[in-house]
Formats: structure tokens, C-alpha cells, sequence
């Protein structure tokens, strides 16, 4: 019998630790798999973030390094200068990046530090109990935003690859989806671009991925995927927001 | 290089730390340690190395977690507000079991406090560098020789042992230039299993990580980190005796102060008064032994900091049973040798 399907070889045979209807579980795959069909898994280090992806060490099968929250960008800077040919990539939520890795992310990104950042934004803190994230949507409840995020007392969502994309040392910003299979395809093939940047020495890539958080949002996985499509898309356009090679630019 | 060059103190621990075979540095500006970015920014870039001036302190500390973790040698250098910044680094090095080298050139404290030198760094560096249950190699050189010299060391052990090493040095080393001749060698660097730089198919991945959900992981691990600890302190306490043998009055000091002491020494013996000095060189592992073997036949000790008193607690640890005397100035104050030679007279000599 043929074979036509395979778990890839980049994620190790750990269960997951994640909730039903997480959609880290497919981001963890298609990043995986994008490392290995590259033929980069022998020279990849993964930064692992402070968040729900903590483990992420134990899941990728390759090297890892676990960051302090937020200082993934840093720490990533800091292996590849120290091995500039390996590939190096950050695996961040929405708390680690927006919130209180601003500096290291931003940063990274004006350096043009060429590197890979996964930036997965379900809108909220899952790790620590649902509490609001600088991601979390206007009126969206939360622990923290306990009669929905007040923009007049916490503010207004970040949009990151909006924010990004004006910064000269970004070579690629791109936000996709992981609700529909195409959705999931189209994260795959910016996934494996931003991978490939790096190979060729672009510069800095970045792939935000809309993600659910069934959990903390307090709905079910399928509802989940309503929400993000319903309320997270419109507030969060799908799209490339930089590809400097095409000259795309927000 | 085999002849002596005068040298500034802060370019000095620079040049050391790239003949120690470490050509990336992760810094920040901050008085009174700008020369070693500046000449760290003129040399690496053309050594093939890595000068990266960082968004932060907290950003720079937290590269040379990562460099370490690639497994090779690196550095970050501040002063103390910066040093604040830097423990959470320094914690999950500890935590990692990375090694590195911090350079600490101290300015008083507390809060900005002033560009001035200080010594008010001996308990963070000693006692919380970070949080958790952690220690971290420290040295306190008191020339620039000592400097260049404890650069190579620090490298050393910390590879050895897995565990981060810091220079402390102040604003007074750091600035005063003095003769300085580097070692005619090469590094000899270890090989780093552990290292994550790419399992290149003929490995199992390494994982780089200092989280651990079962407390009794957690414990097993500091036990087995406190096992390092306790053989460093074992082996590689460094200190000075300076005319302790017939001292009837022993002062402690180290860094910018030890040389204050040492003056203060030298009148009190024209004076006819047996004073000496038992200077450490590694504040943690703090000397103990050394100490005690100095202070056996003393009839007076005096520690002198450029602080209100930290080192002497653990002066006192070391010496439950003695009284020990304090003379410092702080907020960037220097002590005049004639202030401490006026302490020496005041404990009477020396008289048993």
C-alpha cells in the first residue's frame, strides 16, 4: 500500500499538552514540517517563548532553546550571530510578543536580525488563565477584562504586522489564518517563505498566525473558529503586509 | 604578546576578553564603562566577530544567553543600574546551566545614584545576582593587570562549571590606566556537547532550558548545581595576603579600596604599627579559609568598603568568634588613606 500520509520527522512523538481545539497543534505541524521539506532540521534551533508554547521544546524535533518571556527575539539574535549559517526561529504568543517583548521584538525586526518569528495571536494570555492580552479585542471578556476590554481605560489591540511592516529591516510580514484547510495551506506556504528568507539571508520574517483559544474564550472549538473568522479577521486582515523582494508595503 | 603597554583599565578587560577567544559582545552604554563598548565596537567587527549595541540591558543579556547556548564564548558589559536590568538574564543562565561573562563596573547606588565609583554592588553580586537559588562566580581584581589576568580565569571556570562569572570591577579600575601585560596563549576552550548548534544528524536534539514542572525535578537539579557550587568553592576561592603574617591589626578589602587600604597600611607601619591585609580576589566563593588563617594571630580586623557594609557579613560568617570592625564611604565617596590609617590608630595599635 502506498503512502500518502506521514507525521513529519520534525515534531517529536510527545503528546501534546494542549487543550481540545487548540490550533497550536496544526501550527506546530506546518512549522515543522515547512524546517524539514527546507532541509534545515539538522542546523535549526527553535526559541521556545514564556506562554501556553513553553513546551514547545519538548514537541520540535531539533534543537531548543527556552527564552525568558519576551526576550525570544534576543535570544534568537544571540544564537544566530553566534552561528550565522544555522537557522533560527521564535515560537511567541500574543502576551509574549506584544506585551512584554515589545522592545526585543521591535527591535530585532529594525535590526534586520535574520531570523524567523512565529507569532501566534489568539488574542488573549491562555498559560496563565485567560487574562487580557494587548491583542484582546474592544468589549472582549476576559479574567482581566471581566466586563470586556474598556479601550478607554486598557486601550486598543496591536496590530503587529501592521505595526512591523514600517520598519526598513523587515523583509517579509505576513498574518494568515489556521481556521479552514485553505487558510492552513496559505500559512504553510508564508511559513515555509519566511524559512526561506532566512536561507537566503533576506532579513527578518515574520508570520502572525490568527489562532483560537477555546479555553479562555470560553466557547467550543468550533465556535472558536466562528469568533476568530467573525471578530478576529476584520480587526485583523489577513494578508502580506511587507515583501521587500516585491516592494509590498502597507 | 610578551612586553607591557599602558592600558586603561576598561580597554584592558576588553583586549582580555577577546584573547580569551570570546568575539561576541552584547552591550549597552552606561558611565562608567563606555571604553569597553567603544573598543569592543572597533575591534570584533574586524576580528569577524559580533558587536550588537542592544535595545537594552535586558536585551543584551538575554543574546548572550543565546550565544552561550550556541556554545560559544560571549559577553555583556553595564554598570550597576544596568546590572539590575541584566538578573533576569543572569537567572536563567544559572537556570540553564550556561556559562558567560557580566562585567559589572559599579557606580554608587542605590537607584541612578551617581557615575561615581562604588562597591555597593558586593551583595547583589554575591548574594542575588537573580532570582532563585543560584550563585555566580565573582571576581574583584584591583589593577588592571588583575583585571586582564581574572578575565582569562572567569572564562575558565565558567565553562568548566557550567555556571556564569562575573567581573566586578568599579569606576575607579576601570578608568585609571596602569602597565598591562596579556598572556602568551591561546585559549583553550572546551568542547560543548550540550551546545545548541544544529544536532547536524549526528545527534539527539539539545535543549537549552531552565523550567522544570515537578518540583522534585526542580530540587534534584539544584542539589546537583549546589554539587558545582560546593567544588568551586572547594578549589577556586582566590585571595592576596599583604603583610599579614606579623599583623596585629588585619584590614579586609578588595577592588578600588584594597589600594586605599594598602597605603593606609604602609604609613601605619612607618608609624610602627603591624597592620596587613587579607584582600579577596573572588568575592563569591568568598575566601573563608584564607581569612581565617589571616586573621588567626590579628588582634583587630577592619573591613573597608566604599559602601555602608556588605562584605563584612560574610567577614563576620567567616569569623563568628572575633569582633569585626567597618570603615567605609559611599555614594562615590573614596576613602583617604590618612581616614583609615586614623581607624587603624583607633583600634589601638594593634595592641593585644
Amino acid at each position: 500500500m502506498a503512502v500518502v500520509y506521514e507525521k513529519t520527522t520534525g515534531l517529536t512523538d510527545r503528546p501534546l499538552h494542549y487543550c481540545p481545539g487548540c490550533t497550536h497543534g496544526t501550527i506546530h505541524k506546518i512549522v515543522a514540517e515547512a524546517v524539514v521539506e527546507l532541509g534545515l532540521q539538522e542546523k535549526t534551533a527553535a526559541v521556545a517563548p514564556v506562554g501556553c508554547s513553553v513546551l514547545a521544546y519538548n514537541y520540535f524535533n531539533m534543537d531548543a532553546v527556552q527564552a525568558a518571556h519576551g526576550r525570544a527575539p534576543a535570544v534568537a539574535t544571540g544564537i544566530k550571530r553566534a552561528l550565522p549559517d544555522n537557522i533560527v526561529f521564535t515560537y511567541q504568543g500574543d502576551g509574549d510578543l506584544a506585551a512584554i517583548g515589545t522592545a526585543e521584538i521591535v527591535h530585532a525586526a529594525s535590526r534586520g536580525e535574520n531570523i524567523t518569528v512565529i507569532f501566534v495571536n489568539n488574542a488573549i494570555y491562555g498559560m496563565t488563565g485567560g487574562q487580557m492580552a494587548p491583542t484582546t479585542m474592544p468589549g472582549q471578556v476576559t479574567q482581566t477584562s471581566p466586563y470586556g476590554r474598556d479601550t478607554g481605560a486598557a486601550g486598543y489591540p496591536m496590530r503587529v504586522c501592521e505595526l512591523l511592516s514600517t520598519l526598513d529591516g523587515v523583509a517579509f510580514a505576513e498574518r494568515v489564518a489556521v481556521d479552514t484547510v485553505p487558510n492552513i495551506r496559505k500559512a504553510k506556504k508564508a511559513i515555509l517563505k519566511a524559512f526561506q528568507n532566512q536561507v537566503d539571508k533576506k532579513g527578518f520574517s515574520i508570520v502572525e498566525i490568527l489562532s483560537t483559544c477555546p479555553t479562555n474564550w470560553g466557547l467550543t472549538p468550533v465556535e472558536s473558529l466562528g469568533y476568530l473568522k467573525e471578530k478576529l479577521m476584520p480587526y485583523y486582515p489577513l494578508g502580506v503586509y511587507k515583501d521587500a523582494e516585491k516592494g509590498v508595503r502597507v | 604578546m610578551d612586553q607591557r603597554v599602558l592600558m586603561k583599565g576598561n580597554e584592558a578587560i576588553a583586549e582580555a576578553v577577546i584573547q580569551a577567544g570570546c568575539l561576541h559582545f552584547f552591550g549597552y552604554p552606561i558611565t562608567p564603562q563606555n571604553e569597553i563598548n567603544a573598543y569592543m565596537s572597533k575591534r570584533l567587527p574586524r576580528l569577524g566577530g559580533t558587536y550588537l549595541q542592544a535595545e537594552s540591558e535586558i536585551a543584551a543579556v538575554n543574546m548572550l544567553y543565546g550565544a552561550a547556548a550556541a556554545g560559544i564564548r560571549a559577553v555583556t558589559s553595564s554598570s550597576s543600574p544596568g546590572i539590575s536590568l541584566k538578573t533576569e538574564g543572569i537567572s536563567y543562565m544559572c537556570g540553564a546551566d550556561l556559562p558567560g561573562l557580566i562585567i559589572n563596573v559599579q557606580r554608587g547606588g542605590p537607584g541612578l545614584g551617581t557615575i561615581q565609583p562604588s562597591q555597593a554592588d558586593y551583595f547583589q553580586a554575591t548574594k542575588a545576582p537573580g532570582h532563585g537559588d543560584l550563585k555566580i562566580l565573582v571576581y574583584a581584581p584591583n589593577t588592571v593587570q588583575e583585571m586582564v589576568d581574572v578575565v582569562f580565569t572567569a572564562f575558565d571556570l565558567s565553562d568548566k562549571y557550567r555556571v556564569p562569572a562575573m567581573l566586578l570591577a568599579d569606576g575607579i579600575l576601570g578608568q585609571m590606566m596602569e602597565p598591562v601585560q596579556f598572556p602568551d596563549q591561546k585559549p583553550d576552550i572546551p568542547a560543548k556537547p550540550w551546545a545548541t548548534n544544529g544536532t547536524k544528524g549526528e545527534r539527539a536534539p539539545n535543549i537549552i532550558n531552565s523550567l522544570y514542572l515537578v518540583a522534585t525535578e526542580l530540587e534534584d537539579k539544584v542539589r546537583e548545581r549546589f554539587v558545582r557550587y560546593g567544588e568551586i568553592e572547594a578549589n577556586h576561592s582566590q585571595a592576596e595576603n599583604y603583610l599579614t603574617d606579623d599583623a596585629d591589626v588585619l584590614l579586609v578589602a578588595y577592588g578600588a579600596s584594597s589600594r586605599v587600604a594598602k597605603r593606609a597600611i604602609n604609613a601605619a607601619r612607618n608609624q610602627g604599627i603591624k597592620a596587613g591585609m587579607l584582600r579577596p580576589v573572588t568575592l563569591w566563593p568568598f575566601p573563608k579559609k584564607q581569612l581565617e588563617a589571616a586573621a588567626k594571630n590579628a588582634a583587630s580586623i577592619l573591613t573597608v568598603e566604599m559602601s555602608m557594609g556588605q562584605m563584612v557579613e560574610d567577614v563576620r560568617l567567616a569569623l563568628p568568634d572575633r569582633k569585626v570592625q567597618f570603615y567605609g564611604r559611599t555614594g562615590g565617596v573614596i576613602p583617604t588613606p590618612e581616614e583609615i590609617l586614623e581607624q587603624i590608630k583607633a583600634l589601638g595599635g594593634g595592641v593585644k
